[in-house]
């Protein structure tokens, strides 16, 4: 087929183009952890603040991508690199599963276990690390899961904006009106997110409480 | 018997409890003795738990003071008070990830104890609640009703607490089980002799565990009565409990030694 002799011929390219897609979406998903985690526990630790926090994420989750990297443009030390830009609205993008789902796994932690705990002693810290988030640990892999494959497809925009990535070709290949190049660009990264899914479901499942 | 030599293991002075414009606790009053089972007998509503809750400061009273051992429990380290009273709740809360072993062992553990120390006292304490040694092992899914709650209790008493709260916890049980428990729990403080704060809606089993029975009602104390008196009380609430408990009391009542 030729989309596959493309892209053998120019496997330098895919390969280079993938390993930056990659990054894109590897960082935003670690600073979408680092940053949502945290919060989906505290809201579900202190309810009051759920509804603003939660409606925050769903409105970001709202604004059309290609307008959020537009908008993301002029802000001075965002817009001097353009992965440093993608990456920022990639994590923008990852934050409401992960926050959602950490919310929603720690709340579903039986409230019997959580005050049995309590009450033989356990410090607020043992009970997170060992009671509630061993507990939640699938739920909230789910939540980074879904954020995962979201990013895997947005990052590919991120290429409008020059921030490299399997977008690259998909751009080329439509300014070409060359699906060979589209291709080269759209099967790595379709191959990119199943990887991620399955790769992120595997360790769900190994982490899941029986 | 009912020598009043130290101060009491428990005590509620003038203590109120409100949650918003709900008054749950009013200036309620009750000295629990050193070794004996007091239970807190009431229907859902009367303040038995949250009486419970406020000894190991799940919650704090609104007014008044609850002293343990003579020093109110509002000062000092609230975790350190927890660790030294026991607490059994009816949905007995083991953790579901953790097998037996851990669930019994987890505060020993916290509380650095050694492993083997720690695996000598779970397989004592399997026993003392009357599970098989091998129990250590499972996950608590892996349980029935009645061993999960046998597991609750040997958890409660992993680190040899002077004190057990325990809120309805043969409750969720099966009669024959609940039966069994009942008996094995006897059994239990005449070796024991904790001092147990015991909450429960049944007539019939307050009268059969405890040596002395409070009776409340919306948030006060009606009377404290021993098992006997109880029957034999005049006060209406009181005697409306026995009226509905029906015959066959007086048995449950005189059960025999101790």
């Amino acid at each position: 087929m030729n989309v596959f002799r493309f892209m053998l011929q120019n496997r330098g390219q895919v390969l280079e183009l993938t390993f930056e897609h990659l990054r894109l979406v590897g960082f935003s998903t670690l600073f979408a952890m680092l940053m949502g985690i945290p919060l989906g526990i505290a809201i579900a630790h202190r309810p009051r603040f759920n509804k603003p926090v939660l409606a925050t994420a769903n409105i970001i989750q709202t604004i059309p991508s290609l307008a959020l990297f537009g908008f993301l443009l002029p802000v001075p030390w965002l817009g001097e690199r353009s992965d440093r830009l993608a990456i920022l609205a990639l994590t923008l993008y990852a934050l409401l599963p992960i926050i959602r789902n950490t919310y929603t796994g720690i709340r579903g932690v039986d409230p019997a276990v959580v005050e049995a705990g309590r009450g033989m002693g356990l410090t607020e810290s043992q009970l997170l690390f060992q009671v509630e988030l061993p507990l939640a640990v699938s739920v909230i892999l789910s939540g980074v899961r879904v954020a995962v494959v979201i990013s895997v497809g947005l990052a590919t925009i991120a290429a409008a904006i020059g921030a490299g990535g399997l977008g690259e070709f998909i751009f080329r290949g439509l300014a070409m009106v060359d699906d060979r190049v589209i291709l080269a660009g759209a099967i790595p990264a379709a191959v990119l997110a199943l990887a991620a899914d399955f790769g992120v479901g595997w360790l769900e499942r190994r982490l899941q409480p029986r | 018997m009912e020598r009043a030599r130290s101060s009491p293991a428990i005590e509620f002075r003038d203590v109120s409890y409100r949650v918003a414009s709900t008054q749950v606790l009013s200036e309620f009053n009750l000295q629990v003795q050193c070794g004996e089972t007091l239970v807190l007998l009431g229907r859902s509503g009367s303040g038995k738990t949250t009486s419970l809750k406020l000894v190991n400061r799940l919650l704090s009273p609104t007014s008044g003071e609850i002293r343990v051992k003579g020093v109110s429990n509002a000062e000092g380290d609230v975790i350190r008070l927890r660790r030294s009273i026991g607490y059994v709740i009816q949905d007995v809360g083991l953790f579901p990830h953790f097998t037996v072993e851990r669930n019994i062992g987890l505060v020993p553990k916290i509380e650095g104890w050694p492993d083997d120390r720690i695996r000598a006292r779970v397989q004592e304490l399997l026993q003392t609640v009357g599970l098989a040694v091998d129990t250590a092992s499972r996950y608590p899914h892996q349980l029935s009703g009645g061993q999960r709650q046998r597991v609750g209790v040997a958890r409660a008493l992993a680190a040899d607490p002077e004190m057990l709260l325990m809120d309805e916890p043969f409750g969720a049980l099966d009669p024959l089980t609940r039966d069994e428990l009942q008996r094995e729990f006897l059994f239990l403080q005449q070796r024991l002799h904790k001092t147990v704060v015991f909450v429960t809606h049944d007539l019939r089993e307050a009268l059969r565990l405890g040596t002395r029975i409070a009776l409340m009602e919306a948030g006060r104390l009606v009377t404290v009565l021993s098992p006997v008196e109880f029957l034999r009380s005049t006060d209406a609430l009181a005697a409306a409990y026995v009226r509905a408990f029906g015959e066959g009391l007086e048995s449950a009542a005189n059960r025999g030694t101790s």
